[in-house]
């Protein structure tokens, strides 16, 4: 679907297999820009393959993924430009501070002062402090707050998040809410992999529940979430 | 070009100044560089091995298992907290990562050949005089040329269990080449023959850099992707 149309991203048909076993058995999304889709479901649902596949991480074993009209492909490194993405790990190097970690990911993503763009994000997020610290002499609240902080660091169209709540303190859960409704403000989309799906409930204008790779409910956000979790049937935790 | 330039040079001045930091890969080779030139040094019996048949082929297998230490850690230093997936993700063609991850090691293995080298002069009892230029230039062809390969080995083989294990099998074969013309090269010139008589194997080991540098750059990418 072309940009034009408002689409921001868009994946059709993915599938993922890990020798017999099936990651994804048929996902497609699509995305607007200002939607933030929040993907919920028991262990092993394929969630984490989902965002990885939609970042380029993993290949799909069939289907395609199209970030503002462009394949993401591993062969084509503009098309992971618009991207921003928070794992299960930090993806920030113990022998660096966190002030050199952001400089670094910020000089890759080719900012123009890589070390004021390093410097005024690490104050968004409450670490400018911290700057001089490594990653290993930080809480792990800290540690998600400053991967975070990297994650946004070159304002990306798309941010794709998993797990992006554990280890949060109220205010920092809080502060991550507010981001993004920022990012969405802007004009961004997200993904939003999550187990904490009330943390996550009002940053989302989609929600999605996957089981064994396939959405077994995919709804724009309406209504309480007690009663989308009663929709939900127990697939998905508050 | 120029961008993927930029990127390669931004990721090993990354790596140098993290190795800095931590000193964990440089420490780690400098001494076993040392312990290696001990361990030949008086382990030769002097009636039936003369010191000079014995010093091009220790010089080169230090330099190489050496390299090799600094080589494993190119890409561990990537798996802690998924830091990989960052590069990955960065706008940069996977040839950048490559000779990003190249120069940093290039840089790595040059600086411990820098401090064996003398160590090297001073247990063999050698006078390296006129044979130094040609010894360095050596030194240079035949370490881009293991390094080379030992980077794409290094990402390989770091998504396995057993990657420190993996890296020296894997690489073993690919060193013959490049070692067996170093070590036929430094043999000759620390016999004070002319540089000139072992032009053929200096050709040979550029060759080798040309073929194998190409060769890798160009795997990497798929070497990388899942």
């Amino acid at each position: 679907m072309p940009p034009s149309e408002g689409v921001l991203l868009s994946a059709a048909g993915l599938e993922r297999r890990f020798g017999a076993r099936r990651a994804l058995a048929g996902v497609d999304l699509a995305l607007r820009a200002g939607d933030t889709l929040v993907v919920a479901g028991p262990n092993g649902a394929g969630k984490t393959t989902l965002v990885r596949i939609l970042a380029g991480l993993t290949r799909p074993s069939a289907g395609t993924v199209t970030l503002l009209g462009r394949a993401v492909r591993s062969a084509d490194p503009a098309s992971r430009r618009p991207i921003g993405f928070l794992s299960h790990e930090s993806l920030l190097y113990d022998d660096l501070s966190l002030q050199e970690n952001l400089a670094f990911a910020a000089r890759l993503h080719g900012a123009a002062d890589p070390s004021a763009r390093a410097a005024r994000a690490l104050d968004e997020a409450g670490l400018g402090e911290r700057a001089a610290s490594s990653p290993r002499a930080l809480s792990r609240g800290m540690l998600q707050r400053a991967a975070i902080a990297r994650a946004l660091l070159h304002r990306p169209a798309l941010l794709l998040l998993d797990e992006p709540f554990t280890g949060l303190d109220a205010a920092a859960a809080r502060a991550l809410r507010a981001a993004l409704a920022a990012h969405a403000a802007g004009g961004g989309s997200a993904v939003v992999v999550t187990h904490h799906l009330r943390e996550a409930w009002d940053a989302a204008t989609e929600v999605g529940v996957l089981q064994e790779g396939r959405w077994v409910l995919r709804e724009r956000r309406e209504g309480p979430l007690e009663a989308f979790l009663a929709r939900a049937g127990g697939l998905a935790d508050a | 070009m120029r961008e993927a330039l930029r990127l390669a040079l931004v990721l090993a001045a990354k790596d140098i100044r993290a190795e800095l930091r931590s000193r964990t890969a440089l420490t780690s080779a400098l001494v076993f560089a040392a312990l290696m030139l001990v361990v030949f040094s008086f382990s030769r019996d002097p009636t039936s091995l003369s010191r000079t048949a014995l010093a091009p082929s220790a010089l080169w297998i230090t330099f190489a298992f050496a390299a090799m230490t600094t080589l494993n850690r190119a890409f561990t230093v990537e798996r802690e907290h998924g830091a990989l997936d960052g590069l990955l993700l960065a706008p940069m063609p996977r040839e950048s990562i490559y000779f990003g991850k190249l120069l940093g090691n290039l840089a790595f293995a040059f600086v411990v050949e820098a401090v064996a080298l003398p160590l090297f002069v001073v247990f063999f009892n050698i006078r390296l005089g006129s044979a130094l230029p040609g010894l360095l230039l050596t030194s240079l062809l035949a370490t881009v040329g293991f390094v080379a390969v030992g980077t794409v080995f290094s990402a390989m083989t770091v998504r396995t269990r057993f990657a420190e294990l993996m890296l020296p099998v894997l690489l073993m074969p690919f060193m013959v080449p490049p070692l067996v013309g170093a070590v036929q090269v430094t043999a000759r010139l620390l016999a004070d023959r002319p540089l000139s008589e072992v032009s053929a194997w200096l050709r040979l080991l550029a060759v080798y850099d040309v073929v194998f540098v190409t060769v890798c750059a160009l795997l990497f990418p798929s070497v990388m992707d899942e």
